[in-house]
C-alpha cells in the first residue's frame, strides 16, 4: 500500500513526529510504500539541522535525514509554515526540502492512505 | 509550476483525479495556528479541482462565529476568508449540531451558510471521503 504521511507537531514537545517516524519505519519494513512524509504546523521544525538534543536522547532531525538516505523517502516542508518559524535551507537538515502545501494535496490525491501524525 | 499549486506541475500523475476531501476543523481560530493554517489547504486544494467539504465540530465551530474582533489581541481576523470560498468552488460545509448548541451558537452566528449535520450524520459523511485531514 502507498502511504502519505502528514506530520503536525514539532519534536520533542510532541510524540507525533516519534510515532510518524515508527510508523514509517514499520510500513517500509513491511513492503509498503510511503509516498511523501509532509511537514506541517510546528511540524516543520522537524527539520532543522541546528537541532541538538543532549547525547542519551534520539535525534528526531537525524533519523529522519537517515530514512530519506536509506529509503528515499521525499520529505517535504511547507514553505509558508516554515518561513513563519525560521526554518530556509541554510538550516535544512540532508533530505529535507522545501517546497508548497500543493505537494500535501498532491500526496493525498496519489496514495492509498494519508495519515496525519497530531492532535 | 506556479505559486498557486507549491510548484506542482499539473501534468503529472495526479492531475485528472478527483477524490472526496474532507477537512475537518476543531480549533478556536486565534489560541493556536492550526484553524489558519487549515485555511491555507483547503485554498490550495481547490486548485487541484478536488471535491472539498468542510467539517467544523468541537471549538472548531468558533471559526464562523460573526462579529470576530482581534485588534486587542494583535491577531489578523481572518473570518472573511471563509466567505470567499465560495468564489473557489468550495461550497460543501458543515457543522457538527452538537458542538454548535453545547457552546450556545444557532447557524445565524455563523458568517456563512452551512449544512448542520447531527454527530451520526457526520461520521455517515466522513465515511464517504478519500482523505480525511483533521487540524
Amino acid at each position: 500500500m502507498k502511504f502519505g504521511i502528514l506530520v503536525n507537531e514539532g519534536p520533542y514537545t510532541h510524540q507525533a513526529s516519534d510515532t510518524a517516524y515508527q510508523f514509517c519505519k514499520a510500513a517500509l519494513e513491511k513492503g509498503h510504500e510511503i509516498d511523501r512524509v509532509f511537514f506541517y504546523h510546528d511540524g516543520v521544525n522537524n527539520a532543522t539541522k541546528l537541532t541538538e538534543p543532549p547525547q542519551d536522547d534520539r535525534n528526531i532531525v537525524q533519523r529522519w535525514s537517515k530514512l530519506a538516505e536509506e529509503h528515499g523517502v521525499d520529505l517535504v516542508v511547507c514553505v509558508a509554515a516554515a518561513l513563519r518559524r525560521g526554518i530556509v535551507d541554510d538550516n535544512l537538515a540532508a533530505g529535507f526540502r522545501i517546497s508548497g502545501l500543493g505537494q500535501l494535496v498532491e500526496s493525498g490525491i496519489r496514495s492509498d492512505r494519508l495519515v496525519t501524525f497530531g492532535d | 509550476m506556479t505559486e498557486s499549486t507549491g510548484g506542482i506541475d499539473m501534468e503529472d500523475e495526479a492531475s485528472g483525479t478527483i477524490k472526496k476531501f474532507a477537512f475537518i476543523n476543531r480549533k478556536a481560530p486565534y489560541g493556536t495556528v492550526y484553524a489558519l493554517e487549515a485555511l491555507e489547504v483547503v485554498l490550495i486544494s481547490a486548485a487541484f479541482d478536488q471535491d472539498v467539504s468542510l467539517v467544523f465540530a468541537d471549538d472548531g465551530v468558533y471559526q464562523l462565529k460573526k462579529g470576530q474582533a482581534t485588534k486587542a489581541v494583535g491577531m489578523k481576523n481572518f473570518s472573511p476568508t471563509y466567505r470567499a470560498l465560495e468564489g473557489y468552488d468550495i461550497e460543501k460545509l458543515y457543522v457538527e449540531k452538537e458542538s454548535m448548541e453545547a457552546r450556545g451558537l444557532t447557524a445565524d452566528d455563523l458568517v456563512v451558510d452551512v449544512e448542520v449535520l447531527g454527530a451520526a450524520e457526520l461520521a455517515d459523511l466522513l465515511e464517504e471521503q478519500d482523505v480525511v485531514l483533521s487540524f
